[in-house]
């Protein structure tokens, strides 16, 4: 009996566990994602064209994957660090939100080849037939892998939080996407949020008229018709919108407007950026 | 009440016979025994009679349900008629929802949706007003041009960059109306437009439609608010709640018809005790605050007051005799 009571204990906390869970990632993605708040802020990268900041944050990425040092990497990062003091992005912000999880997920990925890359060992532990023995290569080799990610996130990051959404993805006829990707990318962002919208009302709504306990499997139940609802809601949405274009005369030629103009404060700033990014490299490359 | 014989205002109709596709007393769109099933089982008009003359600013009135939302888009040509035919400015409606001359059909009709969450599709309120006329064709300088002017007349213009998530609703309406503006449509056709709207907004709303109205275009506008149709109407059409065409007419012959305003589930009915005494009010939802006349058989209403949009007092018996 105790055992049986203890199961459903279990069950239940698991999935208001699960719903908890859910109820906070998509409040945290409504946030983080669609909060534009730094995007609008008048800072130095906030003036700049979307195309023009795009091309260099590219720029800029493929050179922190170039850089064969953690000299030019820091040259990088330090740059980094500057446009945001420049834009106004919080440094707390702005630095937490790349490092908390970078060293755990580019970490598991480099584990291995610390022990594996051959060279002087840090120390040599036996394990029974085995030992645990990391080598000074294969750590500096993980220390430059987990640098360049962090890197080209803070700047991917510092892209996004520094330009609005709809820019950055109209920018990316720039580099001459075919438009109706930017539609499709451009609806899917503005939907997803709709959708988000929606499973948090849900949620808070099923969260008001709960009361006492639900079985594990009524909860299992609520949970996958929820996702249903939100499937047929999805779909019969997807068929009013091509409606609507319909209406407004779509004949399946995309036409996406831009009042984008790129000054000449926007090209020296691409320029800047480039040469720059050159210089981290050659750096690096002296360095290493 | 049938509207099918109703003749056109002459001068608006001769000025818009001009810039629409109709020939001269030709009706815009003339509706025959039309019907439409969805999902073939559920039936949300059933043998409309309908034609609509240019110039005429009609509003479709009828309780959740009865195919006010339905029939406008049939009238943009968006879908097809279930069963019977219907003509709208020329042309066959089935063949334009089938996607023939539906370019040119859409250049001169547009429809502003019940839900602006589906008429904002895209990233920025202004990417969505220079959706329309994008797909005209038209040049940067003119879409620009459009877009200012439709924005500026819904008093939007500062939130042109604002993502639709960002907007509150009836600032998405707004947008949602400019959308349709922007495409500078001949015939425009408004779904529930006032629905769910702070006063100001939806007096902004009413004044945008009567400027429209006395601009020439064609307007059909679905409502069950039944206090703005005197001033955005001079015809209206009563839709049952099985989808049948139950009246047609100038709005004030039908809204003093109260006995078919219950009937349609436009007003309600409901009975107030007062001790030994009770009696029945008549009113609309946007009835906020009804007076109560517990010893008059009718209460006249005040000089200049919207017909149904106040109580009105019809029956003053004694609840035990009753």
């Amino acid at each position: 009996m105790t055992a049986a009571v203890g199961g459903r204990a279990s069950s239940e906390g698991r999935i208001g566990w699960l719903e908890q869970t859910l109820g906070g990632i998509t409040a945290n993605i409504e946030h983080a994602v669609f909060s534009e708040r730094h995007a609008r802020s008048a800072g130095w990268l906030q003036r700049r064209d979307p195309r023009a900041k795009l091309v260099g944050f590219l720029v800029a990425i493929v050179a922190a994957s170039l850089a064969s040092s953690v000299v030019g990497l820091a040259l990088l990062y330090a740059a980094t660090l500057g446009a945001a003091r420049a834009s106004r992005v919080p440094f707390g912000f702005f630095v937490k939100r790349v490092w908390l999880g970078i060293p755990f997920f580019a970490g598991i990925v480099v584990v291995p080849a610390i022990f594996f890359v051959p060279g002087d060992r840090v120390f040599d532990l036996a394990l029974g037939p085995a030992h645990l023995a990391p080598s000074w290569n294969g750590l500096a080799g993980a220390l430059l892998f987990v640098s360049r990610v962090g890197v080209s996130v803070s700047l991917a990051v510092l892209l996004v939080v520094t330009t609005p959404w709809a820019d950055v993805l109209k920018s990316l006829r720039a580099l001459r996407t075919p438009q109706v990707f930017v539609l499709v990318l451009s609806m899917t962002y503005r939907y997803i949020f709709l959708f988000l919208h929606t499973t948090n009302g849900i949620l808070l709504a099923r969260k008001s008229r709960v009361v006492g306990r639900t079985r594990g499997g009524e909860q299992r139940r609520w949970i996958t018709g929820t996702m249903g609802n939100l499937m047929s809601r999805a779909f019969q949405m997807s068929n009013d919108v091509y409606a609507a274009m319909l209406s407004r005369g779509f004949t399946g030629e995309v036409r996406v407007y831009s009042t984008y103009r790129m000054r000449p404060a926007d090209w020296l700033a691409l320029g800047a950026t480039a040469a720059f990014c050159v210089t981290a490299v050659l750096a690096s490359r002296v360095v290493a | 009440m049938n509207g099918t014989n109703r003749t056109p205002p002459v001068a608006v109709a001769e000025a818009i016979e001009d810039v629409l596709a109709v020939g001269p007393g030709e009706p815009l769109y003339r509706l025959r025994d039309v019907a439409f099933v969805y999902s073939g089982r559920q039936t949300a008009l059933d043998g409309v009679d309908l034609d609509i003359w240019p110039g005429e600013r009609v509003v479709l009135l009828g309780a959740n349900g009865s195919g006010k939302s339905t029939l406008l888009k049939l009238l943009d040509g968006i879908v097809a008629p279930s069963r019977g035919t219907m003509r709208a400015l020329g042309r066959d409606v089935a063949a334009v929802a089938a996607g023939q001359e539906a370019f040119t059909f859409h250049r001169q009709v547009g429809l502003v949706f019940q839900d602006p969450d589906i008429q904002l599709f895209s990233a920025t309120v202004l990417d969505d007003v220079a959706f329309g006329p994008l797909q005209l064709g038209l040049s940067a300088d003119e879409v620009r041009e459009r877009c200012d002017e439709a924005l500026a007349a819904m008093e939007i213009a500062h939130l042109a960059d604002r993502a639709p998530f960002e907007l509150s609703g009836g600032e998405k309406k707004r947008a949602a109306i400019a959308s349709v503006l922007s495409l500078r449509p001949d015939v425009i056709l408004l779904d529930e437009p006032t629905a769910s709207l702070d006063p100001r907004t939806k007096w902004l709303l009413v004044d945008l439609i009567q400027r429209l109205g006395a601009a020439g275009r064609t307007l059909i506008v679905a409502t069950h608010e039944l206090d703005i149709v005197p001033l955005i109407a001079d015809r209206a059409v009563v839709l049952s709640e099985r989808g049948r065409v139950v009246a047609d007419g100038d709005p004030a012959t039908i809204l003093a018809d109260t006995d078919l305003l219950v009937r349609e589930n436009l007003i309600h009915e409901h009975l107030h005790r007062h001790g030994p005494i009770s009696h029945s009010h008549r009113h609309d939802t946007a009835d906020a605050g009804h007076a109560h006349a517990s010893e008059t058989l009718h209460q006249e209403p005040p000089a200049g007051a919207v017909e149904t949009g106040r109580s009105e007092a019809t029956l003053g018996i004694p609840a035990e005799r009753r």
